[in-house]
């Protein structure tokens, strides 16, 4: 690969992790998709404020890091927040699986470099296939660093007895760290699996960046319900993407919350493959202090007869920031497609800021579809009605907060994750939503 | 216990209550009425420190404590109760956490200790049965989808759970059928006790049929025009208010 650095800056963001992919070393039968994606990570235009996918999200923060790739050897770590639920559990820390931390195996869930040669080349049919690189560059960045993931196969007609739980979990070294966690899901015909993936930090001085993508393949009649969870703290830098492919009557349920950080970027693109595919997408952003939290999501009709119902909603805090961006593109041959997608944004403070963007393209005439964005405020009615029962201030702001997104936390089907997530966020507002007037 | 003294309040640059004054003593019921856009409400926000409600002269003492000093929820603690007119809707809240959180407030204040999430939701269960609202109303966000009636239940489970020594009803019967009428005023009467004292806002004589007050006021052009005994009411209801301006009051 040196010849393809050899034409960057050397300074470069680009070349820099590409030098990290060159230290590397891999299995052979990964090396076609390494080189490619190199080939296109070197080859595209940095993105700047230009660029309309990154237009208020700068890459500023992924600069001023020279990246190393993590060591091999499984770094020190002290438990966090990780939830607890009884799970096949694969628990990795700055990309090393930690077997202590980890379930027994299963047989339906296998590290790339545990896989036997049917699994590869299930892996190879599948890899860098779902994911498309034109709405997310990261992603080929992605394929140039493959070494290791996580594959998940459940075969026709079958069912996990159990969810799996992917658990990231980063911790600062003293050498900045690239870590790129894969994950290939392959739901076979009517099957059906729950899946759960975490990514956390053990301290607020993290200096990692996370390059995360998750690939996921539902076959005709399959259903998948998928929560991806990302509770890192401050100084992480994280870039991410989930993209799904859904073929006949599959049906994807998807849950997101994200905690802001120092660059925090996620990106969904769920791709309506055949006909009578649905799916649902509910995400809670919440940026706080000076972070950046930007959501991209991108849903392709491209059959008819498919549904797609996404509900996001955030509460950015003091002087963080937050995009979203909401896409839906609607073929010619998408006739019959229901879609809608909703998008409210709470604002608690002067300074914070969102930027939201639902976009609707549509090429089909038999149609319904509806999408709609607000930004509000605290309402100040609801936090007199509150304080006049004796709340303070604060608790009447963190309880309407909290209330917020309480609508999305409430309709969380897995009981662990649902009761994980309604106490650490109950937690997060009552820290008194620091920087905010109490008393106006 | 509680005194208003001269009070006038200005809303959104409108002089509202013109040098109101009004003294209740412990275990009174002191009905206002008053024609629309009177005051009434006014009076309500101004008790329980509403933001926008500007006081700009008078005083109020609340068990001798300088009430206006005092930060909305610290009226509150102290015993400040007041039935919303329109009662707020909070999705996503859930009305148990909130009437918890509101009932802890208080116990702390008075140096009673919090209560066990048990002990509450037994107080609160029978508390909706005594106004006649289904446990269901427990779980759901405050307000949240209840119809008028329901909502000013709610108020009055409220004022039971947080036991106020001044409880201040907005036109709580506005609205309400003869069944829910009497559920509220069985509530209210239940909890008249020699020292708790009550404003009750009402446009109908009906409700004072339930609830019997020691005195009736008039609010008109923002003070108290007239004062009276209970059958003040029945004289109002006959002749409306018209001829309180023709007398010149
Ligand atoms: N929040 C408010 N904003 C603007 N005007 C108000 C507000 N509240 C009350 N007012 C005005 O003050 C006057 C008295 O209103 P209110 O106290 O509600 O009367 P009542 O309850 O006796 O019908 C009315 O003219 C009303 O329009
Ligand atoms: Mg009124």
């Amino acid at each position: 690969m040196s010849e393809l650095i050899n034409e960057l800056p050397p300074a470069s963001v680009q070349a820099q992790l590409l030098q990290v992919a060159e230290a590397q070393s891999v299995p052979a039968w990964m090396s076609s998709l390494r080189l490619a994606g190199a080939r296109e990570w070197r080859a595209a235009a940095w993105p700047d404020r230009r660029t309309e996918l990154w237009k208020y999200t700068p890459l500023a923060a992924l600069r001023n890091r020279q990246f190393q790739h993590a060591s091999l050897s499984q770094p020190a770590w002290s438990a966090t927040q990780a939830l607890n639920v009884d799970a096949i559990r694969l628990v990795f820390v700055n990309g090393v699986f930690d077997a202590s931390a980890s379930s027994p195996g299963h047989a339906a869930v296998v590290r790339f470099s545990d896989a036997d040669a049917q699994q590869q080349a299930l892996i190879a049919r599948h890899l860098g296939h779902v994911a498309t690189t034109t709405r997310h560059l990261f992603a080929s960045l992605s394929n140039a660093l493959v070494a290791d993931g996580v594959l998940v196969h459940v075969a026709p007609d079958t069912a996990l007895d159990k969810p799996v739980h992917i658990v990231h979990v980063a911790v600062p070294q003293a050498e900045p760290v690239v870590v790129s966690p894969r994950l290939l899901v392959v739901l076979e015909a009517q099957a059906e699996l729950e899946l759960i993936e975490q990514f956390v930090s053990d301290t607020q001085e993290q200096n990692g960046f996370v390059n995360s993508l998750t690939e996921i393949h539902c076959g005709a009649g399959a259903q998948l319900r998928h929560y991806r969870i990302n509770l890192e703290q401050e100084h992480m830098l994280h870039v991410g993407g989930v993209h799904v492919d859904l073929w006949r009557d599959a049906h994807y349920r998807g849950f997101t919350l994200a905690e802001g950080s120092a660059l925090k970027r996620i990106d969904y693109q769920i791709n309506h493959q055949a006909a009578g595919a649905s799916a649902a997408l509910d995400g809670i952003y919440l940026p706080r202090n000076r972070q950046l939290l930007d959501y991209h999501t991108n849903v392709e009709h491209k059959a008819p007869h498919c549904t797609t119902s996404e509900t996001f909603r955030g509460i950015v805090a003091d002087d963080a920031r937050a995009v979203f961006n909401g896409r839906i593109h609607i073929h010619p041959q998408a006739q019959k497609t229901l879609a809608e997608l909703n998008n409210r944004t709470l604002l608690t403070s002067d300074r914070a800021q969102i930027d939201t963007k639902p976009e609707l393209e549509i090429y089909a005439d038999d149609v319904k579809c509806a999408h709609g964005a607000t930004v509000s405020q605290l309402d100040p009615t609801a936090q007199f009605y509150l304080r006049s029962r004796g709340l303070s201030a604060i608790q009447a702001r963190s309880m309407l907060s909290f209330g917020f997104i309480n609508e999305l936390l409430q309709a969380i089907e897995q009981p662990a994750v649902r009761e994980h997530l309604h106490a650490h966020l109950q937690g997060l507002f009552a820290e008194a939503l620091p920087g905010t007037v109490t008393n106006p | 216990m509680l005194e208003i003294r001269n009070l006038s309040a200005r809303v959104e640059g409108n002089d509202i209550l013109r040098q109101l004054s009004l003294s209740i003593r412990p275990g009174e019921v002191h009905a206002i009425m008053g024609p629309n856009g009177a005051g009434k409400s006014t009076l309500g926000n101004v008790l329980a420190g509403r933001p926008g409600y500007e006081v700009t002269g008078g005083e109020v003492l609340f068990h001798g404590k300088d009430l206006l000093a005092m930060e909305i929820e610290e009226r509150a603690r102290e015993g400040v109760f007041l039935a919303f007119q329109y009662p707020v809707e909070i999705p996503g809240v859930s009305n148990m956490e909130f009437l918890k959180a509101a009932v802890d407030a208080r116990r702390r204040h008075l140096g009673l200790g919090e209560l066990s999430s048990f002990d509450f939701m037994k107080l609160a269960r029978d508390a909706a049965k005594r106004v006649n609202l289904d446990q269901a109303f427990l779980k759901r966000g405050v307000n949240e989808g209840f119809s008028g009636g329901e909502k000013k239940r709610n108020e009055i489970l409220q004022m039971m759970l947080l036991e106020p020594s001044l409880c201040i009803l907005d036109e709580t019967d506005s609205g309400l059928d003869i069944d829910a009428l009497q559920v509220v005023a069985a509530g209210v009467n239940a909890m008249r006790d020699g020292q708790r004292s009550f404003i009750v806002v009402t446009h109908y004589q009906r409700l004072l049929d339930y609830i019997v007050p020691d005195h009736v006021h008039v609010l008109a052009a923002g003070r108290i025009a007239r004062s009276g005994s209970k059958e003040l009411a029945l004289e109002l209801e006959a002749k409306g208010y018209s001829w309180l301006e023709d007398e010149g009051v």
